[in-house]
């Protein structure tokens, strides 16, 4: 992976060379390449947008960086390294301390992601007393001041609540308060806003923002809200068909993108000032995970495609000050 | 290629697909043998269930001493050959199963397709019986029937009949009022099919995968309530060779350590209903999936 | 809510009905019930005396509602060979019944539930497939049997357990497995389809994702989460257990009204067979009924659906 050389200076926290991961059918006949020789790099309080369609991988590279793929996934090439140590080396019982502790992770769906049957505090409280060893009663202090942390008010009656007591948002921002409650250094947030209201997005990426400036975290956004990525992101990371077709900063992407697929992405936001009236889609369908095309993924759907594109898949090539893209027209 | 070369490698090609195919052999080996025991009886089994010697009584099996290979699953307490009985069992059983299946399986898919189809107070009338009849155990409800009419072998099968049509009712009904949603159903409405061409015509071939595959389950539980109703003496009556009644003679020899009356018939039972569970449950996996398709 | 309340309880009315009108039909389906409804070796004067008691002279329609109404009353006749009201009889014997259905409910709950969940916390492993062995062996090994091989071994061969009767916990053990085997296996087999359910959910996701060791994943998230439908059927099962031990009973001698129901053909006793018939059936609509109102109260989901 090429780093330029003003990026050297902060450490880095994350950094992943080649991962892939494939699922397999039980007979062994399909394969399926869901993530996709990704490489990229996070550094301490950075924040990184996973930007794709459904099916491009985003989900299952979140859930390999954290080795809890289901039962038909397997990761199998490339590296993990976590604060220097390669997270795919180790053994179930290390990745075990390292998640909820060191790496945590917010799903998409609230609702579904806190048991019905215990209230909230005992779900905040859990992997305090699980990791840090802490007392219940101190436990339960660090839970209400963990939803104050997270503006709920009222912290506590609230932490007395069952989930199905409590609205979408509050749910939410409690997944939230169990993510840092015991002060991880980076947090994957794998569509977080997605199945909230609108108005209520602004104020949990607010609270994001906060938290992440609070505890110093680094913070990876999975996505496919271009917009999200805009305000929340440092930099961003364009996945299609299981691979990163181009990644940089989010300013450099947005004004001068250079594949054909996320200048696609960003002519196809609605703007108000449009005047041309007509919504841009890009053609086609995303292509079935099990059957790729050969070459570059997205040349189907390319406007610009050449014959080099349908035969060779492209190599990265650096374009600008970290920015990198995968494309023949490029390279 | 001269034709047999080609006509053996077809059916090598095909055994091999099978196999490939998991087909469950245990089964359908079981059935089979069970079949050709029931047909070929009279062929097959060394003596005559129903007459016993005397002298012969309780002769334990072949390999046990006091056995003998004349009777090499041993004798019961008049002195008939085990094994003869069992034989001539498989036939009760087969019959008595088969017939109440189908005949509980007819019923039931009629009825069950004009309660989904017709709607209204059809449908009300037969869910409203179906829902009192299943609350009362099958069991229970067959013990009353038999008591009301006596026991025999056709009433066996009447009253079992009667106690498991309601299973199929429920099941093909659900089907159906799903299947009166899709569009070739429509297609014939418009057309001016007549009710009855509809239901003749397009829903029933598409609910007869469901009620094959109830049919083999059932078959299993058909067979042990006719076992409980015979050894409760209320099933088919002696000296007729039931494996339900055989148990029950069994059970007079028990605590003698007359064994092999106990052990046998219900091992015949069990390898009986164990079958009927095992291909019901691959047919349900293997005709389920085209349903859908549907 | 009161809507569905009402609609719930007419429907259970309206069963019984049916089922009321249904023995009442096939006792009369017979041609003679009055020859049913005697004792065998009545005089021809006793036979007359019943039908005109029964009103079998008169119109079906009215026959029907005398029916009805003694049935309202209590009034279940008098069992021929006890010479008692079969009501007394029934309620003597049900509560030995609900014994042997709690302590076999007991043994197919100790088996069904850890088998069910070691099965699929271990999918496809070892475990899983023994389970699968055995929960078929549960369903295909009639209950009666499982009791005969039981006596054969624990009371002949071993000489451990008494074979009949009740009164110490020894009478009971036996027949009591003998009727959980096959409710242990259907347990088994409903706990670890629940599981495998739950270990699929998003909260077990997250539970894991907080780094929780997976005993804890299981033991506290997943299990009681799993639970909820194993124990609805069980609660219906027991009731199921009551009535179907007939065979189970019998063998052993139990005094319950299973034993009840065959000593009812055994004897010929009428009466007994029909009053058993109607009150498994109300036993059941009812408590199907209760179990319907109650997940009412508990899941609002439930009362708006038709």
């Amino acid at each position: 992976m090429k780093e330029s050389r003003e990026e050297g200076r902060r450490p880095a926290l994350l950094e992943v060379q080649g991962l892939s991961t494939h699922y397999v059918t039980a007979r062994g006949t399909r394969v399926t390449r869901a993530v996709d020789d990704v490489s990229f790099t996070l550094r301490d309080g950075e924040t990184l947008g996973i930007v794709g369609e459904s099916g491009s991988g985003k989900s299952t590279l979140a859930l390999s960086l954290l080795r809890l793929l289901p039962r038909a996934a397997r990761t199998v090439a490339g590296s993990v390294r976590f604060e220097g140590e390669d997270l795919l080396a180790k053994s179930e019982t290390e990745m075990r301390h390292i998640r909820g502790k060191r790496i945590a992770m917010i799903l998409q769906d609230p609702m579904a992601s806190l048991n019905p049957l215990f209230t909230v505090g005992d779900q905040i409280a859990e992997p305090v007393r699980v990791h840090d060893g802490v007392s219940r009663r101190g436990a339960w202090d660090r839970a209400r001041a963990l939803l104050a942390a997270v503006r709920i008010s009222a912290p506590n009656t609230r932490v007395r609540n069952y989930p199905h007591e409590l609205s979408g948002g509050m749910r939410q921002r409690i997944v939230g308060a169990i993510a840092i409650s015991c002060g991880p250094r980076l947090l994957i947030a794998d569509e977080p806003t997605t199945s909230l209201d609108v108005t209520i997005q602004a104020q949990y990426l607010a609270l994001l923002r906060e938290l992440q400036r609070a505890q110093r975290l680094a913070l990876i956004f999975i996505t496919h809200n271009l917009g999200i990525v805009a305000r929340m992101c440092d930099s961003v990371a364009v996945m299609y068909a299981g691979r990163i077709v181009e990644a940089g900063p989010v300013r450099e992407i947005f004004n001068a993108p250079k594949h054909p697929y996320t200048r696609a992405l960003i002519e196809s936001i609605p703007r108000l000032a449009d005047s041309n009236g007509r919504l841009t889609a890009i053609d086609g369908q995303p292509p079935d995970p099990a059957a790729l095309p050969g070459g570059c993924a997205f040349h189907p759907r390319c406007p610009v495609r050449l014959d080099k594109c349908a035969t060779e898949r492209p190599r990265d090539s650096t374009v600008g000050a970290g920015h990198r893209t995968a494309c023949w027209l490029v390279g | 290629m001269s034709v047999s070369r080609a006509a053996t490698l077809t059916v090598a090609w095909r055994l091999a697909s099978f196999r490939r195919e998991n087909v469950p052999w245990f089964p359908i080996i079981i059935l089979l043998t069970l079949t050709v025991l029931a047909l070929f009886a009279d062929f097959i089994a060394p003596h005559d269930p129903q007459v016993g010697l005397l002298g012969e009584r309780f002769r334990p099996p072949a390999w046990q001493q006091g056995g003998s290979t004349a009777h090499l699953l041993g004798t019961d307490h008049v002195g008939r050959d085990v094994l003869s009985r069992l034989i001539f069992g498989a036939r009760v059983s087969m019959v008595v199963g088969f017939t109440a299946v189908i005949f509980a399986g007819v019923i039931g898919t009629v009825l069950g397709i004009m309660a989904g189809y017709l709607g209204g107070w059809v449908d009300q009338v037969i869910m409203r019986i179906t829902d009192a009849w299943l609350a009362v155990p099958a069991l229970t409800y067959a013990i009353f029937l038999a008591a009301i009419v006596g026991p025999s072998e056709g009433n066996i099968v009447i009253i079992l009949g009667l106690v498991y049509w309601t299973r199929y009712a429920r099941v093909v009904r659900g089907e159906v009022l799903s299947l009166k949603e899709r569009d070739y159903v429509r297609l014939a409405i418009v057309a001016g099919c007549s009710k009855w061409t509809i239901m003749r015509r397009h829903i029933l071939p598409n609910v007869v995968n469901s009620a094959i595959v109830l049919a083999t389950l059932m078959l299993g539980v058909v067979i042990v309530t006719e076992a409980a109703l015979s050894f409760l003496g209320v099933g088919v009556p002696p000296p007729k060779p039931a494996w339900g009644l055989m148990l029950a003679d069994g059970k007079k020899g028990l605590m003698a350590g007359y064994w092999w009356l106990t052990v046998l018939p219900g091992v015949c039972i069990m390898l009986m209903v164990l079958s009927a569970n095992l291909l019901g449950d691959w047919l349900r996996v293997k005709l389920d999936p085209q349903l859908r398709q549907l | 809510m009161k809507r569905f309340f009402i609609r719930r309880v007419g429907y259970a009315l309206l069963s019984l009905v049916v089922l009321s009108a249904t023995i009442f039909v096939f006792v009369r389906l017979t041609g003679d019930p009055a020859v049913l409804l005697v004792e065998p070796g009545a005089s021809k004067a006793d036979i007359d005396a019943i039908r005109t008691d029964l009103g079998l002279d008169r119109p079906l329609p009215v026959q029907y509602l005398l029916f009805v109404k003694g049935l309202l009353h209590a009034d279940f006749g008098r069992s021929f060979y006890y010479r008692t009201p079969v009501l007394e009889l029934y309620l003597e014997r049900l509560p030995n019944s609900f014994f042997l259905a709690l302590v076999a409910m007991a043994f197919s709950l100790i088996i069904g539930i850890p088998s069910g969940i070691l099965a699929a916390v271990r999918v496809n492993g070892w475990w899983d497939g023994a389970g699968k062995v055995f929960a078929l062996l549960g369903l295909s090994m009639p209950s009666f049997w499982v009791g005969l091989l039981l006596i054969l071994f624990f009371s002949v061969y071993l000489g451990w357990l008494p074979s009949s009767g009740s009164g110490t916990p020894l009478h009971v053990l036996m027949p009591a497995f003998a009727l959980g085997w096959y409710f242990a296996a259907a347990h088994m087999r409903l706990t670890r389809s629940s599981m495998l359910e739950v270990l699929g959910s998003e909260y077990i996701k997250l539970a894991r994702l907080k780094g929780l060791p997976e005993a804890l994943v299981i033991c506290k998230h997943a299990f009681k989460n799993a639970l909820i439908p194993v124990l609805t059927l069980a609660g219906i099962n027991l009731v199921l257990m009551v009535n179907v031990a007939v065979v189970v009973e019998t063998v052993f001698a139990w005094p319950g009204v299973g034993r009840l129901l065959y000593e009812g053909i055994a004897f010929r006793d009428f009466p007994v067979v029909q009053t058993t018939v109607i009150l498994s059936g109300v036993m059941i609509v009812a408590v199907n009924l209760a179990v319907d109102l109650m997940y009412a109260v508990i899941d609002p989901r439930i009362r708006y659906e038709r």
